[in-house]
């Protein structure tokens, strides 16, 4: 059941061809200039953080493949259903609401990993002399990026849930989109933070979303460290997950007292 | 003109009478706009953890582009980003509405989709500006900020035109408008940094084909007291005002050649 509404979700997606190319197109513009601001840097600094000039445009390319499958620019699809009153209906379907939204995501985020995710890492191959990632992390990073897009889910879900109690969610949901970008590691690799402001963007669960599996996909997790990392994204998963769900639940007690 | 300014005045003090009735979600819309660019500011100052000079700028004197280039590029932002609305009116057939009207079509486009809450990236250029003139360390004379505030009213207009071309094109290709984001929203992240540290291709583009080099780069170097890396041609510093100029003929011609274009759904 949860295969078939992935599969919509995913459909979904894939009509829009054009809009398709427009957008890699984008995504590896923004690459190009974080990557001359980087080779700058480097030119001056060998290392930092533990990342080399490769490591870094890596990154860097890699992670503007990040944005669309981990809907880090926003996503509004329950606040619009909430808005027009349509979610009703979503919440009478016999199936769990959460699942029904996440198995949706997941359609979504496939497509675009295909689609958005691996066209601007082979364009700045193209260009620039990029590190692929070692074979044995491979698995590690696929079920990373899983991970990942659970913790991003599970924060998109709580912020369209706000929509239940205040009118316009689209103002805090954007200033938790640039939370995100920049602690997450997006605008600049959290390795090139000043420590202070690494250890708190560690601390926090944007990391998980972009950072810790690009990092895995750099070798820089090996062996057991893997698992650590791993272990780390799925606490915050199912932690978020589960807010998401005690949320829910205040959503259904509010409804049921307004007769809906 | 006079008159048309009045229309104008009337149209978008009703979209912000409109947009204020719900004050904690303007404010917090603002806040969200403000950090949209911030996180670059912040980005420039971690980069400068690691470097004292980035192709021999100081850290001031990129925040001196950073805050030109925001301030111009967000003037344009809240004038004239509204035509990235257009495919919405070609598609839902509301473009028509434009055209039967006594105004231009242009000129209602950005009226009516004008929203206040863009003014928080304003703010943000503004104030990393002015911090940036107070800490590069040059002595202000009534030339400097001529050309400061010239330039800044230059990179609006050249930022606004890229804008009005990119939306042009959208009467001929559906569906590219994201390819527009590339030279607005790019365009600005781009002219943050000094130009020298990008590629030579990237480098040759920024100057004659869509001249964003214009908005920060050219104007900073007299201001600043800068050697010109690419060109013995001092004059050339002072030309942003013709280049946005030109763009704006650029514009306008691709917008009457869009309208032109456009044939209504018919139905």
């Amino acid at each position: 059941m949860y295969w078939e509404v992935a599969k919509r979700g995913f459909r979904r997606y894939s009509t829009y061809r054009a809009a398709t190319v427009a957008g890699v197109v984008t995504n590896s513009v923004f690459a190009f200039i974080r990557a001359y601001i980087l080779i700058a840097i480097f030119r001056q600094r060998a290392h930092i953080g533990g990342f080399d000039v490769r490591d870094a445009l890596t990154y860097t390319f890699v992670s503007q493949g990040f944005l669309m499958p981990m809907a880090m620019f926003g996503w509004y699809d329950i606040e619009q259903r909430v808005r027009t009153g349509d979610i009703v209906s979503d919440l009478y379907r016999p199936v769990d609401f959460q699942g029904y939204w996440f198995a949706l995501d997941g359609g979504r985020a496939l497509y675009q990993a295909m689609a958005r995710g691996v066209p601007p890492v082979l364009v700045g191959a193209v260009f620039f002399s990029l590190r692929a990632p070692p074979v044995a992390a491979l698995p590690v990073f696929a079920v990373s990026c899983v991970l990942g897009l659970a913790v991003s889910f599970a924060l998109r879900f709580l912020t369209n849930l706000l929509s239940f109690w205040i009118i316009d969610v689209r103002g805090p949901a954007q200033v938790l989109v640039m939370v995100e970008l920049f602690l997450g590691g997006v605008v600049l690799p959290i390795a090139l933070f000043p420590r202070t402001l690494e250890v708190l963007a560690r601390a926090l669960p944007f990391a998980s979303i972009a950072q810790l599996p690009l990092e895995v996909y750099l070798g820089k997790h090996p062996g057991v460290d893997a698992l650590t990392t791993l272990a780390v994204q799925a606490a915050w998963a199912a932690a978020l997950l589960l807010a998401g769900r005690a949320v829910l639940g205040a959503v259904m007690r509010k409804l049921a007292v307004q007769g809906g | 003109m006079v008159e048309t300014l009045a229309v104008y005045r009337r149209l978008i003090g009703a979209r912000i009478r409109s947009q204020y009735q719900y004050r904690a979600s303007f404010a917090l819309f603002s806040v969200g706009q403000f950090l949209t660019t911030f996180v670059d500011f912040l980005a420039l100052l971690v980069v400068f953890t690691h470097v004292r000079q980035l192709a021999g700028w100081s850290v001031w004197q990129v925040a001196f582009l950073y805050g030109l280039s925001g301030v111009a590029f967000s003037l344009a932002d809240v004038f004239v980003s509204q035509v990235e609305y257009l495919p919405d009116h070609v598609k839902g057939g509301t473009f028509d509405h434009f055209l039967v009207r006594p105004r231009g079509a242009l000129f209602q486009l950005c009226a009516e989709e004008f929203e206040l809450r863009r003014l928080g990236k304003l703010v943000e250029g503004g104030l990393v500006l002015a911090l940036a003139c107070g800490r590069v360390g040059v002595h202000w004379t009534a030339a400097r900020i001529i050309v400061t505030a010239v330039s800044a009213m230059s990179g609006a207009v050249i930022f606004g035109s890229v804008w009005v071309v990119g939306a042009a094109c959208n009467f001929w290709l559906i569906d590219a408008r994201e390819v527009v984001n590339s030279f607005t929203y790019g365009g600005n992240f781009l002219t943050q940094y000094p130009l020298p540290i990008y590629g030579v291709v990237l480098r040759r583009i920024l100057a004659f084909v869509v001249p964003l080099a214009f908005v920060s780069f050219f104007p900073a170097l007299y201001v600043l007291g800068k050697h010109d890396p690419f060109t013995s041609l001092g004059f050339v510093r002072f030309l942003s005002p013709l280049v946005a100029g030109a763009t704006l003929v650029v514009a306008r011609l691709a917008w009457n050649a869009g309208v032109r274009h456009y044939r209504s759904t018919g139905s």
